[in-house]
C-alpha cells in the first residue's frame, strides 16, 4: 500500500502510544493528533484523547489551568512538544536564537512545555525539519529542560524523538539519544549529516517500518473525519476529506 | 448598570496599567482593543492569560505596550505574529516570558489575596533564570530536599475581554471560559464588552448562574456585537480567516502593518 510522509509519521507515533491511556496533544500538531486519534481507535475507544482547540475532541471546562491540572495530577500520559531548536541532551527551545531577550530570531514563546515536559510521563519530541538548523548541539534557550538535577520532582520527560529522517529514544540517565530506526528513503548518513548532535547508533540500523494496511484504512476513513475537527486544511490535504 | 459605549468603557485605562487578557479562543475584546488604539494609550503592562495572538500583536505594533508578560504570542495557523517579533528584535518592549500554568498560578494567588503559589516545573528552564521575580524554594513540608518554584500573585489593574452575553444588572456569563472568572476575580477592575444584553438576571438562572461572573466582580460593560471579530467567540460565531490570514501577511512589515490599521474595518461587516 503506498502512504505519504504524514501517513509514515503517523504510523511511528502511533506505535510509541502503545498502553497509554490518555494522550494530549497541544496546538499546531495534525500529525501528533491523528496518532492519538489512531490510537484511540485502536484501543476500541478505551483510551482518551484531548486535542486542544478542537471542538468535540476535548473536555476541558475549568480554565486556562485545566489541562495543567489533569497533567500534574498524572492524568495524562502522553503528551508532545516540539522546538525551534532541539539538543542532545534534549532540550527544547520554543523562545528564539541570539542572545535574550533581543534575539536575532523570535518565536512565539514557551507555552506550557516547562511545566508538561516534567510531569507528563512519555513526552514524544516531534520535529518534521531534520536539519542542522533545529537539530543543534547546544539550543540558544531553554524552554524547558530534557532532564533535570537529582532531587528536582520529575515523574515526566523525553520518551522519543520522530523527525522527517527517523525515529530516535531518549536514555534519561544518560541524558542522550539512540536512533531506533530510519525511515524508508533515507539513511543513517543523511541522518549523521543533518544532526547537530551526538547520538548512539548501530552501524547498520533497523528501517522504520511502513504504517500497517489496516491502520492506513483507519487513518484515511474515521480519523480523517475526525482530526478535521481541529485541522480542516490538513484533512483536505493530507486525506483529501471535508 | 446603565448601557455605556465601547469608547466609554476604555476611556478610564490609564497609561501604564497592568492589563490581562485571554488566549484567542477565550473571548478576546477585539473591537474594545481598535478603541483603546484610537485612543493612543501608552505603556501597558500587558499579561496574557495564558497566551495571545492578533489583540496583542495590534497592540504592540500601534506602541501600546511596554512590557510584555506572556507564554507564547501566536497568531496560530495563519504564523508568526509579525509585530511581537519585530518588536522584540529591536528591543521595544520588556520581555517576562513565562510557561502557561506558571501565568495560571500568578493569577490564581491574586485571586486567593495570597502573595505566591508554589508550581512544579520550569527548574533548569532559562525562563526561570530570566525571571528575577520568580523564586526556588526547598519545599517546607518534605522530609528530605525537594526544590520548588514559586510564583507572585499576578493582580492586573485591569482585566479586558468579551463575553457572550450580560444582564442589565451587570452579571456576565462566560460559558466554558473559566479563565475569564479567575482574571475578573484578581483584577482590580473588569472591563467586558458583550454580544448581547439580556433581559433577567443570570443569577437567578440555575443553569447559567455556575458560568456567571457575578456583577460585584465587574467594572462596567458595553454592547459590542461581534465584539470579538475577526477572531471568534464559542457558541456564537467562528473566527473569519480569511480577515485573520489578511492580517498576518499585513504585520509581516511595518509598512503593511500601518497600511492594515489605516484601511481595515474594525469591525465586522454587520
Amino acid at each position: 500500500m503506498d502512504y505519504l510522509p504524514e501517513e509514515l509519521l503517523i504510523a511511528v507515533i502511533t506505535r510509541l502510544l502503545e498502553g497509554v491511556e490518555h494522550v494530549a496533544v497541544g496546538v499546531s500538531s495534525p500529525i501528533p493528533g491523528s496518532a492519538a486519534l489512531l490510537h484511540q481507535a485502536l484501543s476500541n475507544g478505551q483510551a482518551r484523547v484531548t486535542v486542544l482547540n478542537s471542538k468535540n475532541l476535548q473536555t476541558l471546562n475549568d480554565g486556562a489551568g485545566d489541562l495543567f491540572d489533569r497533567a500534574a495530577q498524572g492524568r495524562i500520559g502522553a503528551f508532545f512538544l516540539s522546538g525551534g531548536q532541539i539538543d542532545g541532551q534534549a532540550n527544547i527551545n520554543l523562545v528564539g536564537i541570539g542572545e535574550y531577550p533581543q534575539q536575532t530570531v523570535r518565536w512565539s514563546g514557551s507555552f506550557g512545555s516547562a511545566f508538561l515536559y516534567f510531569v507528563v510521563p512519555r513526552v514524544i519530541l516531534f520535529r518534521d525539519e531534520h536539519t542542522r538548523r533545529t537539530m543543534v548541539e547546544t539550543v540558544d534557550f531553554i524552554s524547558a529542560p530534557g532532564v533535570s538535577a537529582p532531587g528536582v520532582y520529575r515523574p515526566g520527560g523525553p520518551y522519543a524523538l520522530v523527525t522527517n529522517l527517523g525515529l530516535f529514544s531518549f536514555d534519561r540517565a544518560l541524558a542522550r539519544f539512540r536512533l531506533v530506526s530510519v525511515h524508508p528513503g533515507h539513511s543513517l548518513e543523511e541522518i549523521l549529516d543533518n544532526t547537530g548532535f551526538a547520538f548512539d547508533y548501530d552501524a547498520n540500523p533497523d528501517t522504520t517500518p511502513p504504517p500497517e494496511p489496516e491502520r492506513l484504512t483507519l487513518l484515511r476513513g474515521t480519523i480523517a473525519a475526525k482530526i478535521a475537527d481541529p485541522y480542516p486544511k490538513f484533512a483536505k490535504t493530507v486525506f483529501n476529506c471535508g | 448598570m446603565s448601557e455605556i459605549s465601547i469608547e466609554r468603557l476604555i476611556a478610564d485605562i490609564p497609561n501604564g496599567a497592568r492589563i490581562a487578557v485571554p488566549t484567542s479562543r477565550s473571548g478576546v475584546a477585539m473591537a474594545a482593543s481598535r478603541a483603546l488604539i484610537d485612543r493612543g494609550v501608552r505603556d501597558l503592562h500587558l499579561v496574557t492569560i495564558p497566551t495571545a495572538g492578533i489583540q496583542a500583536d495590534m497592540l504592540i505594533g500601534t506602541g501600546c505596550v511596554a512590557v510584555a508578560e506572556t507564554a507564547g504570542i501566536t497568531l496560530d495557523e495563519f504564523g508568526q505574529a509579525g509585530r511581537f517579533v519585530a518588536a522584540v528584535k529591536a528591543g521595544e518592549i520588556r520581555l517576562m516570558d513565562s510557561t502557561c500554568p506558571a501565568i495560571v498560578s500568578g493569577l490564581q494567588a491574586g485571586e486567593k489575596g495570597v502573595p505566591f503559589l508554589p508550581i512544579r516545573g520550569l527548574i533548569g528552564s532559562d525562563l526561570l533564570v530570566n525571571r528575577s521575580d520568580y523564586r526556588v524554594i526547598d519545599n517546607p513540608m518534605a522530609a528530605s530536599g525537594d526544590p520548588i518554584v514559586l510564583v507572585p500573585a499576578i493582580v492586573p489593574d485591569i482585566a479586558l475581554f468579551h463575553a457572550p452575553m450580560a444582564d442589565k444588572f451587570g452579571n456576565v456569563w462566560i460559558g466554558k471560559m473559566r479563565e475569564l472568572m479567575t482574571m475578573a476575580h484578581a483584577a482590580k477592575q473588569t472591563l467586558v464588552t458583550v454580544e448581547q444584553i439580556v433581559d433577567g438576571n443570570l443569577m437567578e438562572d440555575e443553569l447559567r448562574a455556575p458560568a456567571t461572573i457575578p456583577e460585584m466582580f465587574i467594572t462596567n460593560v458595553a454592547k459590542a456585537k461581534n465584539g470579538a471579530w475577526p477572531l471568534g467567540l464559542d457558541g456564537c460565531y467562528e473566527a473569519d480567516a480569511q480577515a485573520l490570514a489578511d492580517y498576518a501577511n499585513a504585520a509581516r512589515s511595518d509598512q503593511g502593518f500601518s497600511a492594515y490599521m489605516a484601511q481595515a474595518p474594525a469591525k465586522a461587516a454587520q
